[in-house]
């Protein structure tokens, strides 16, 4: 036994020289997650959690990730940057953890990307939307699960052109931090090329978590602008929501909030009907192509059994990126000729993945970006449910819409072209 | 006292060998040894009676130079980006002192928090200037002309921030001591009887403002580093009070609370979690009441008097011995 | 600017200098009396808000009427203000009064990072909200612009109400006389027989209500999330100190300014808009600093 013992750690320590040889099939396959628990932003967080650990405890009825259990190790990213970095290292330097997914905060993924690449661990960043990180810097460790902000932001803008295309005026309400900015960035830069006759007669930035809209609302409502976008979420977008629709302001003028997919069951009936509404990938509980699936409707089933609540992006975002370890453990251990692969190996495999979970099949390309298809509705009532669902759904090809390996986003949509209107999207009506 | 130079070498020693048996725990230590510098800074003005609820206001200085000059600089280098700090918290510290140290207890306090509160907007506000409220990236500098990689860095960091730490309390010390220290104390045992021996009360208090203005300035140069970021939240009026927080946690009798009241509030926050989940905050809260009613001295204060009332058990058992 | 636009944001100004002026005006109240800067003042807002909205969840499930949830509004401070503000005052500001200035806010701030982490395991941080008085209510029109009944008339009024009332009280009334006496000299108030622990125990009660009633108001018209303390107390702070520490009228004027001028912000340079309060607040501490209304401390010798 003791003999055992002392080979294998002499094994052990011989692999660590060696790291490219074959190493031994671990006990368990150790996860670590940092995902909102506190906060404004653990709308996202908890449900994301609570899916975590359906998934990790499926995947281990099923007899685990190649045969390796895995085990979940959560981190806190409300607990502040300072706590979140001391706790990042600690779990991969002492709980040795195989892969991380941080996280949900932009800001924190912007901290947490090249830490992830020093430390040699693969990174997914699982949540997060801020499409400068993989497109400023190469990473060979870190990894996007899903979209980035670009396409998040440009799929809600071609759907308002298609639905919508004679709008003169658009007033913005958007959180003051990098969401906020950027994507009225992205979105007021890609209108200027599309449709240059647009006014912006109002830009209000209220602060993060603000508690009050009362005088923005009051503003909207005496410049009357034929659009309004904001892509808030959480109590922001649902205090912002309620104020205006008690207000009227929902009769003067469209909305697009193409964050709202995740706030539909906290709002209820205070959203109105006709509000054109996004999720961040095509991610929605009664998503039109998979919602035939059974496995996909157990899933949603469950989720509502056992939080209370449908899905919300957050969870298919979560799902995703178990379905990605999955794959890429699956594509790392055949390369490696059915051995268990080191990290290096794992990462080695990730560019030219493909996965799917609860939505459309994921491609990740070459500088570690996943190409995930956008779903846009428009909100209308049933009587089914006591919110409000989508109608008129577009799926766009993600790939049509973002910038290919290597541009920028910036430069890309400053050189759209109106055709970029003409590109297939499947449409979709809601269906009981 | 001999017992006391011992005990402090071997606490020097012990935390110069972090890095060779706990290396996991660098980080962990140079959060703190940085919080402290800063706290120094308000124990030095608790000692002329005064709080303030805005020095995250040059705390929030600190990190920000450190974040400009860096990202202008493509990265920078340590020494030159304290110094620079340095600089711009003694200037603000200057400026803003010239007001404030006018005022008193309550008004002074205010005046502070308000100080403060218009930097933290105008941080969060000026998203194209200053990266609104995530702040900004302060990329890796070298450090004194050198390259280092992740680990090694994280090891000179914790040098840099070690040494620092015990400079910094070693100076506060020395100051306290000097004519100018102890005319800082003579502000909140009295502060008139100060100007009849012919100190200006307003000069005196500059002179501590500065100072703590700098400290506070380091401290968060230095946090901005460990962290690569500077956001608002620095500048915000709970980071203020977190400090006041630690000053009396620690103890502000002595330079020692700094770094006492900081190390027990940084590992109650960050390993609370292990044992109760949710709940750091309650946790130091109760801590903090307890402190104040029972041993308002700080746990140094604490630690003082049990050794006191040691040496002086000891000292009657002699004399019972001598007796017999 | 036209003249549309000025009564617009006068309008919005109002609606929000109300509320304000109802939560900072506890917070002068308390300092007037007790001479305690109480921190724990934004819990007090944050759990008036959460305890109205559950309040008001649970009778709107149970079938009451939804009017019902308007006295659950002022139930629901009066709660929160007897039962934790006559705790706290009991438990531990009684022990601290002769201590030095720093520890009293200290122990308020222990207190406030103590309630903050009580709310956030009992209601969670997913945001709660409950706008059903806000509906009842329904709108006004002015200008063509629809306005909620609720914050441009109800909180308005009900912020004059607790003016006028607590000026009458504090004038006019004997308990009052009592409370001003403290506040003027304690000793001498204690020699003729006042009780002065009563007092102070009564103001805290009183105040702490005042900032729960702010909370519970508050509530139908936003979300509540975790951080909402810390917000309100140190705009509080803001209104408190611009008018000067003590001063309840001055408090009146100083939210008013304060809710004006962030309005007229909104309308003319919207990025100014959370500045306004701090650079208010600097701007006359740097030439008053006991504030607008407030008397020159004098100097201890």
């Amino acid at each position: 036994m003791m003999l055992r013992r002392l080979a294998a750690a002499a094994g052990l320590s011989l692999l660590g020289l060696f790291p490219a040889l074959a190493q031994e099939k671990p006990a368990e396959l150790r996860i670590g997650i940092t995902t909102y628990t506190s906060g404004a932003a653990s709308v996202f967080g908890i449900p994301a959690r609570d899916a975590a650990e359906m998934f990790a405890s499926e995947i281990n009825a099923r007899g685990g990730v190649q045969g390796v259990p895995v085990k979940l190790f959560f981190v806190d990213e409300g607990a502040g940057i300072e706590t979140l970095m001391t706790e990042y290292r600690r779990l991969v330097q002492d709980q040795k953890v195989d892969v991380m997914f941080a996280s949900i905060s932009s800001g924190v993924c912007n901290k947490i990307a090249p830490l992830a690449e020093d430390l040699k661990v693969v990174n997914f960043m699982w949540d997060c939307g801020t499409q400068r990180i993989l497109e400023d810097d190469k990473y060979n460790y870190v990894f996007r699960t899903q979209a980035n902000a670009t396409p998040e932001v440009m799929a809600p803008l071609l759907y308002l052109l298609k639905v919508k295309p004679d709008f003169k005026t658009i007033a913005v309400v958007n959180q003051d931090y990098a969401w906020g900015r950027d994507s009225w960035a992205i979105f007021s830069q890609a209108l200027k090329v599309l449709k240059p006759d647009v006014k912006v007669v109002a830009e209000f930035f209220p602060k993060f978590g603000a508690a009050d809209f009362s005088t923005e609302v009051s503003r909207l409502l005496a410049l009357k602008p034929d659009v309004i976008l904001s892509t808030s979420w959480g109590g922001d977008l649902d205090t912002f929501v309620r104020q205006a629709n008690q207000r009227g302001l929902f009769k003067s003028s469209q909305f697009v909030l193409p964050l709202a997919e995740s706030s539909l069951q906290r709002l209820g009936n205070d959203l109105p009907e006709g509000v054109i509404v996004g999720g961040r990938g095509d991610h929605y509980f009664l998503h039109p192509e998979r919602i035939g699936d059974a496995k996909f409707r157990t899933f949603m089933d469950a989720f509502k059994q056992k939080t209370g609540a449908y899905p919300i992006y957050p969870v298919f975002h979560m799902a995703q990126a178990f379905s990605a370890l999955e794959a890429v453990y699956a594509k790392a251990v055949t390369a490696n000729g059915g051995k268990w692969p080191s990290h290096e190996q794992v990462a080695k495999a990730m560019p030219g993945l493909t996965f799917q979970a609860l939505g459309r099949p994921i491609e990740i390309r070459a500088d570690g970006q996943g190409i995930e298809d956008q779903l846009v509705g428009t909100t209308i009532r049933t009587p089914k449910y006591n919110f409000d669902v989508l109608d008129n759904m577009m799926i766009f090809p993600a790939s049509k819409i973002m910038p290919a390996v290597g541009e920028k986003s910036e430069a890309w949509i400053s050189g759209l072209k109106p055709d970029i209107l003409n590109i297939k999207v499947d449409t979709f009506k809601h269906a009981d | 006292m001999a017992l006391r130079a011992i005990l402090l070498v071997l606490l020097v020693a012990v935390l110069a060998a972090v890095p060779l048996f706990a290396a996991s725990s660098q980080t962990f230590l140079a959060i703190v040894f940085a919080k402290s510098v800063a706290v120094l800074g308000l124990l030095l003005l608790l000692q002329a009676g005064q709080v303030s609820f805005g020095h995250g206001m040059f705390f929030a200085t600190g990190a920000y130079t450190v974040a400009f000059l860096g990202r202008s600089m493509g990265g920078g280098d340590l020494a030159l980006l304290l110094a620079a700090s340095v600089v711009t918290s003694a200037v603000l510290g200057l400026l803003v002192g010239l007001f404030v140290v006018r005022y008193r207890y309550i008004f002074f306090g205010m005046l502070n928090l308000a100080f403060s509160m218009v930097l933290y907007s105008i941080l969060e506000k000026f998203f194209h200037l200053t990266g609104g409220s995530d702040g900004l990236r302060i990329r890796r500098p070298t450090a004194f002309g050198f390259t280092f990689d992740r680990a090694q860095f994280d090891m000179v960091l914790y040098y840099s921030t070690f040494a620092m730490a015990f400079l910094a309390a070693y100076l506060v010390w020395r100051y306290l001591r000097s004519p100018l220290g102890q005319a800082l104390k003579a502000i909140k045992t009295n502060e008139t009887r100060l100007e009849y021996i012919g100190l200006s009360a307003r000069f005196v208090m500059l002179v501590g403002y500065v100072i703590s203005a700098v400290l506070c300035g380091v401290g968060g140069a230095f946090l901005g580093v460990i962290q690569g970021i500077a956001t608002p939240e620095y500048s915000y009026w709970t980071r203020s009070a977190e400090f006041v927080f630690i000053a009396i946690l620690g103890g502000v009798g002595h330079v020692a609370g700094a770094l006492t009241g900081t190390f027990v509030y940084e590992a109650v926050r960050t390993y609370a979690a292990a044992f109760v989940a949710d709940s750091w905050q309650m946790i130091l809260g109760f801590v903090l009441l307890a402190i104040i009613l029972k041993a308002p001295s700080g746990i140094v204060g604490l630690v003082e008097g049990f050794t006191a009332r040691r040496r002086k058990a000891e000292a009657s058992a002699l004399t019972v011995e001598a007796a017999r | 600017m036209s003249f549309d636009t000025i009564v617009l944001a006068v309008c919005d100004g109002v609606a929000y200098a109300s509320l304000v002026f109802l939560v900072a005006v506890g917070l002068t109240f308390i300092f007037g009396v007790l001479g305690v800067l109480n921190i724990a003042h934004g819990s007090f807002y944050a759990l008036g808000a959460y305890t109205a909205v559950s309040a008001g969840i649970f009778l709107t499930k149970a079938g009451f009427s939804p009017w019902l949830t308007f006295p659950a509004l002022f139930v629901a401070a009066i709660f929160i203000g007897a039962v934790l503000g006559g705790l706290m005052e009991k438990l531990l500001l009684q022990r601290i009064y002769d201590k030095e200035q720093v520890l009293q806010i200290l122990v308020t701030f222990a207190i406030f990072m103590i309630l903050e982490n009580v709310q956030r395991l009992i209601w969670g941080v997913q945001p709660y909200f409950m706008s059903e008085p806000l509906q009842l209510l329904g709108n006004i029109s002015l200008f063509g612009i629809s306005y909620t009944a609720y914050q441009t008339l109800f909180l308005p009024a009900l912020a004059v109400i607790v003016l006028l009332g607590l000026r009458y009280f504090l004038r006019h009334t004997a308990a009052g006389a009592q409370i001003l006496a403290v506040t003027e000299d304690r000793e001498a108030a204690s020699a003729i027989g006042i009780d002065a622990q009563k007092v102070y125990f009564v103001t805290f009660i009183a105040g702490a209500t005042l900032a729960a009633l702010g909370g519970a108001l508050a509530a139908p018209t936003t979300s509540l999330m975790p951080g909402m303390g810390a917000e309100m107390i140190v705009l509080s702070f803001a209104v408190a100190a611009t008018a000067g520490l003590g001063q309840i009228e001055g408090a009146a004027v100083a939210a008013l300014m304060i809710g004006l001028g962030r309005s007229l912000a909104v309308y003319l340079a919207p990025e100014f808009e959370v500045l306004v309060p701090y650079i208010l607040m600097v701007g006359v501490l740097i030439f008053r600093p006991s504030g607008l209304f407030g008397a020159p401390q004098l100097r201890k010798i």
